[in-house]
Order: structure tokens, then C-alpha cells, then sequence
């Protein structure tokens, strides 16, 4: 979050930019507009990033997850130099998707993406990502225009369907910068080769990495963490995203995503005992992590196995050490599967945890009892609140006294129409 | 600050008391918005305030104390503030190793024993100034949070070592006051922050614990803040006094209001 503040100081004098800043400083108003949070260089002009805008709260630089709902349900979007924790469901089914989704939206946005995984080869995690949502209207477009080779109409607006016409058009091929703040994503369908290779990505992949030497001494953190770290660190620094390259014109947001951190396959063996002997070694590294976040233009995502966790300390701990907390919990197994009540979904998501970033107060939603649904296409949340009709099936509420009558009579129908005329 | 807090201690910018342990603590709920009050308050009460900040940036703090009317930067320039900024300096103690003690050395170790080096930037953070003028009114340590240091590897009884050498030096020698932050784990079972947070209950001499309301979520209300003072000193002196509040936390202040009093009730 200090970034801009960074970018500052490596250009000119310290002394001189700060004491400047904090003179001209008479009020505590804050000018709101796309710009990163936290600067204290007043004087900066910084250009807006594709694919974040700030906070109408307080300024602060969000970018989407992916997923519209779940920016609306963390106030927003994901503020940048934050992570977002997914707590995994218990068979791993619906966290890998939101992880997904955090990554589509960052190729579709064009940022970079850093992605890190012990289970899987993060070449393949990138070809299993969604591809943006096209409407039939828009691929018929794209049908036409392919067949005839002509450049397409960018400026056609649509009347009607005019959210589609936001859609990033699929036939540009290069990096898709979207203007636009959280896409729609179609599960069914990969992305587009030729997106993943446009975009700038790069992959951790421990099995990789085990044989390469440390070059700092252990210090309790598992050497799966500490490569880890140390790579996150390298990209930062190397791709300027700290702000300690202020040649370069235009700023990007790294995204990270770091799959099961916390499983045995990171050498960490909280997952496995209640007594461990490197308790602390997740808990330090995601501190680590948050010191690396803010003072960079990025913002991470980590699903973890915190169901496998024994030790219950120790997800609170990381609790309290990560910005936003999303807990999924899915019905597979459980007795809630055949609860009438959840029988049109497929899980629960629990928003745990909200950050309060340059503020006294968040923006928590008021409604706690969300669901989500994954559809064939679509993965969707929403509110549990439907009133279910009890009882019969076309009992009527709110009637008068004689027609209330006149209906319940239906209840017996071999009772000839003679019945129904008596009462009159 | 929040003047309402500052009606319910019973306490003025003017007439800040000397030698006191304040432990905050939270349980289901987030008490940061009580360390944005104090950091406020001492600082408008002209005191000398040593922040060790480990969970939060700089920014944040200058951001939220700009809307309770102070401004940290500044602060900070003319030597009023000493900031330490756990989370930019951890990147650079465990990445770069530098032979010169840094207050969070603890990092780089596998099992640190102490929290010396910590506490010597703490002492002469706020030892008084040589030419024997009182620039400012007594010095303040301000810790956010302790709890952090158990989760990076620190033991409970070292941390307690830490509180400890703390007093001693601030509250007692200097005649300062200190304020830190744990927090609750409930159940959880966090047997080493439960033996923290016992072990801080003893030797201080207010406590303020925010707590989630039972009854769990309320828009208008957010918590419940009880505010206990002792007299760690008396064991045996009469029972203490203890108040509880409801609070609702807005964008630049917090009202509190009596237990069912909340106005949206009302």
C-alpha cells in the first residue's frame, strides 16, 4: 500500500519530497480518484491500472476477483496488498474454481500472474481457466466476422443487450485489457490459447524447486515456504511492481495464487498432527507474505485446507493474519444435502473475515446466510431467503371467508356438485 | 480520540495519567479502532509515543489518524513518534542479513529465545533527552499487536519477559504509560495466548475488551467494550470497578451507549 510512496522516494530526495507533502498537508481531506492508497507523496500523478478502481469508501485500489458477487459481498473487490484466504471445501471441489477465477481475471485484465502450486504444474492450471462469457449475439458476430475478414465494429452499441456489449470482444488477439471491473466467465469452456500466451505469467511448481540450494539458513520455515518466498520476492523486485524501478511508464498489479497452502505437499505437517513441530512456519510465512503485499502494487490469493488443520489455534492465528477470509463449505457428505432447504444448492460460503484498510469501519453485508450454486456454465451465489409455502399444494393465503370456504370443499371431490350448491 | 471514550476512562489530553499498563483486548470482534484512539489521544497530549506497528502499515494508521485529527508524518518529523513498521522491516531483516542487531531479529531465528534486541529499540526509543529538557510530556509505548509475536515463532513466557522489561523501564523508571493489544482467541485454544492474556490480566491496570455480541451479527451495534480498572498493586484492595457499553463504530468516531440503549433501538 505504499507503493506510490516508494515510487516517490526512489525519485527524488527523501527529505525534501516528504517534507513537502506533509506541508502542503493543512486539512485531512483525501482526493479520491484511481490512485494507489497509502501515498504520502502528494505531488505524484498516478495513472490508473486496467482492471482496478479504487474504493468508493475510502480510495483504496480494489481489483476483482473474478467473481461480481463475491466483489459486491467483500466490499467491492479485493484491495490491492491484501490476500484473500479461501478456506477449502472438504473435498476440494469449488475452491479450485474461485482460485481459477481469480486468474482468468487477472489474464483478461492483463496483469501479470504469479501462480503457485505443490499438486499441479501451474502450465496446467492456466489451461483449465475459464473462458469469458460470450453471449450467442456476440459470437454470431464474431462467426461472421471471422468468415468475412473484415475488421469488426467496435462501435456498434446495443440497445438492449447492452451489458454484452461490455464483454471483452474475443476476436482481438493480444493481451485483452478490459476497462471494464469484474467479467462473467463460462466454466464449460477453456480459455483461449492464445490469451494464456499473451499474457505475462510465471509458475512455481515445488516439485521443481526441491533441489536448488537456500541461500538463506532455515530459520524454521519449511523449505517449501521459504522458496516460495523467496521467488515471490525475486518477481516483485525484478518486475518493478515495489515501485523500485520508476523508469518504468506503465504499472501493473501481480496477482498471486498459491494452491493448498498448508497441505502436506508444501512439507508442512499441520494437516497431519496436532502437536507439529513447525507450528509456526505457515504462520510466519503468511506474515512474511503481507510485508511482501504491501509494499507492492499486488494482491494474492491462498486456498488452504483449514478442515484438515488439527491444531485449532492455528487457524485463528492465520486468520488474523490474512486480509479477507472466505470459508466454503459444500454439502457433499453431510447431512445438509438432504435438507429441503438447501436441496437448490451446492454449498455455503461464509465471509469470515473483511478488512477495515485505512478505516475505522468496512463494508460488511448485512445478509449472512449465502449459498452458491455451480451451474453448468456459471458458479453463482446468492442469499437464502425464499419463503417456501407449507402445506397443501394450492392453498391459498389471503382470502375472504367465503371463498375460503367454497375452496376448502375441493379437499373432498367425489362429493358431487349437489355438495357445492347446498352452500350457496 | 474519541471523545466519548475520553468521558467514559474519565481521562483529557491535559491530564494523562502516568505509569499505567492499558491492555486491549478483543474476542470475536476487531479492537483495532481502540490503538487508533490511544495512538491519537497521546499523541494530542503531547506525550513521546513509541508505536511498534507489526500488523499494519504506516499508511493505515497515518490514514485513520488523519480523520481523528492528527497527523502522523508530521509527528513523526518533529521526533514526537517513533514508528517501527513491522511488516516493511521483516521483508528486509529476513531477506538481507546484515550482522547489525535489528529489533526484529527474532525472524531470522528458529527458535528465538528472547525478545532483547526488541526491546533495547524500545528503550532507546523513548529514553529521555540529554540536555534534561522535557520536550515532551512522558513517553508511551503503544504495541499492535502482541499476539503476532506468538504466531511468528516467539514464546509466551519470552513475551511476558518482554511486557515485563517494558514496565519496568517505561512505567516505572520513566514514569510513561503503555498500551498493548491481544487478542482473544475464545475457543480456539490458544493455550499460549491464553497464558499471555492471563498473565498481561494481572499487571495492568485497565482493561478494555471488546467483545462480538452474543447474539452475533447487528448493524447498529457492534460490539460490547467492557473497561475494567484494577490496582495490580493491591491484591487485596476492594473489588474493582467494571463497566460495560455497547459502542457502533462510525467513519471518524465511535458512540457508546448503555447495554440496550442503542438509538436505532430506541
Amino acid at each position: 500500500m505504499a507503493a506510490a510512496a516508494t515510487c516517490g522516494t526512489g525519485a527524488g530526495s527523501t527529505a525534501s519530497v516528504a517534507s513537502a507533502a506533509s506541508k502542503s498537508k493543512v486539512t485531512s481531506f483525501q482526493r479520491r480518484g484511481p490512485r494507489a492508497s497509502g501515498t504520502d507523496s502528494g505531488g505524484l500523478r498516478l495513472v490508473s491500472i486496467a482492471g482496478t478502481r479504487p474504493s468508493v469508501r475510502n480510495g483504496q485500489l480494489l481489483v476483482s476477483t473474478g467473481l461480481p458477487a463475491l466483489d459486491q459481498l467483500l466490499g467491492g473487490g479485493l484491495a490491492v496488498g491484501t490476500v484473500l484466504l479461501i478456506e477449502e471445501d472438504k473435498y476440494n471441489i469449488y475452491s479450485p474454481l474461485l482460485f481459477k477465477y481469480f486468474l482468468a481475471e487477472g489474464i483478461i485484465s492483463g496483469h501479470t500472474l504469479l501462480v503457485a502450486s505443490a499438486k499441479e504444474d501451474p502450465a496446467d492450471i492456466l489451461q483449465e481457466l475459464p473462458a469469458p462469457l460470450l453471449d450467442d449475439n456476440c459470437k454470431k458476430e464474431l462467426d461472421e466476422d471471422v468468415c468475412n475478414h473484415k475488421t469488426p465494429e467496435s462501435n456498434v452499441k446495443m440497445k438492449i443487450a447492452w451489458r454484452y456489449q461490455l464483454l471483452p470482444k474475443m476476436e482481438q488477439i493480444g493481451p485483452v485489457s478490459s476497462s471494464r471491473f469484474g467479467h462473467y466467465y463460462d466454466i464449460s469452456k477453456r480459455i483461449p490459447q492464445e490469451l494464456i500466451e499473451a499474457s505475462n505469467w510465471h509458475g512455481f511448481f515445488l516439485p521443481e524447486k526441491r533441489s536448488s540450494p537456500l541461500k538463506v539458513e532455515s530459520c524454521s520455515l519449511t523449505h517449501g515456504y521459504l522458496k516460495l518466498l523467496q521467488f515471490i520476492q525475486n518477481i516483485i523486485y525484478e518486475e518493478g511492481f515495489d515501485g523500485s524501478n520508476p523508469q518504468k511508464k506503465k504499472k501493473n498489479i501481480l496477482r498471486i495464487g498459491i494452491q493448498n497452502l498448508g497441505s502436506p505437499l508444501w512439507g508442512d505437517d499441520i494437516c497431519c498432527t496436532e502437536n507439529c513441530d513447525n507450528s509456526h512456519s505457515l504462520t510466519k510465512f503468511l506474515y512474511l507474505l503481507r510485508g511482501l503485499l504491501r509494499t507492492s502494487l499486488s494482491a494474492c490469493i491462498i486456498t488452504m485446507p483449514t478442515h484438515l488443520i488439527q491444531n485449532k489455534a492455528i487457524i485463528a492465528r492465520v486468520t488474523n493474519l490474512s486480509d479477507t477470509v472466505v470459508g466454503l463449505e459444500s454439502f457433499i457428505g453431510s447431512e445438509r444435502e438432504t435438507n429441503p432447504l438447501y436441496k437448490d444448492y451446492h454449498g455455503l460460503i461464509h465471509i469470515r473475515q473483511i478488512p477495515r484498510l485505512n478505516n475505522l469501519i468496512c463494508d460488511e453485508s448485512d445478509v449472512k446466510d449465502l449459498a452458491f450454486k455451480l451451474k453448468r456454465k456459471l458458479f453463482t451465489i446468492e442469499y437464502i431467503t425464499k419463503l417456501k409455502s407449507y402445506g397443501l399444494q394450492d392453498q391459498k393465503y389471503f382470502l375472504t371467508g367465503h371463498l375460503q370456504r367454497k375452496f376448502a370443499m375441493k379437499k373432498n371431490p367425489f362429493r358431487g356438485s349437489y355438495t357445492l350448491k347446498k352452500t350457496y | 480520540m474519541f471523545p466519548e471514550l475520553n468521558n467514559l476512562l474519565n481521562i483529557t489530553p491535559d491530564r494523562a495519567e502516568q505509569g499505567k499498563l492499558t491492555l486491549l483486548c478483543d474476542a470475536k470482534t476487531d479492537g483495532s479502532f481502540l490503538v487508533h484512539h490511544f495512538l491519537s489521544f497521546y499523541l494530542k497530549a503531547n506525550c513521546k509515543v513509541c508505536f511498534v506497528a507489526l500488523i499494519q502499515s504506516f499508511s493505515h494508521y497515518n490514514i485513520v489518524g488523519q480523520k481523528l485529527g492528527v497527523s502522523l508524518t508530521s509527528a513523526r518529523e518533529r521526533g514526537q513518534l517513533v514508528f517501527l513498521e513491522g511488516l516493511k522491516s521483516s521483508v528486509d531483516v529476513f531477506f538481507q542479513a546484515n550482522e547489525e542487531p535489528h529489533p526484529l531479529q527474532f525472524l531470522r531465528e528458529a527458535n528465538p529465545g528472547n525478545l532483547q534486541p526488541l526491546f533495547e529499540f524500545v528503550r532507546e526509543a523513548l529514553k529521555p533527552e540529554e540536555n534534561g529538557e522535557a520536550a515532551w510530556r512522558c513517553p508511551v509505548l503503544l504495541v499492535d499487536d502482541l499476539s503476532l509475536l506468538l504466531s511468528l515463532g516467539v514464546g509466551a513466557v519470552a513475551v511476558l519477559d518482554f511486557v515485563h522489561y517494558c514496565r519496568a523501564t517505561v512505567c516505572w523508571e520513566l514514569k510513561g504509560n503503555m498500551v498493548v493489544l491481544v487478542h482473544d482467541s475464545g475457543d480456539a485454544e490458544d493455550e499460549e495466548n491464553d497464558i499471555l492474556l492471563n498473565g498481561l490480566s494481572h499487571q495492568s491496570h485497565l482493561i478494555l475488551r471488546t467483545e462480538g455480541l452474543a447474539t452475533g451479527f447487528c448493524r447498529d451495534v457492534h460490539g460490547q467494550l467492557r473497561i475494567l480498572w484494577r490496582r495490580p498493586s493491591q491484591p487485596t484492595a476492594p473489588r474493582d470497578r467494571s463497566l460495560t457499553y455497547q459502542y457502533k463504530i462510525q467513519d471518524k468516531s465511535v458512540s457508546f451507549f448503555a447495554k440496550g440503549m442503542s438509538p436505532a433501538v430506541l
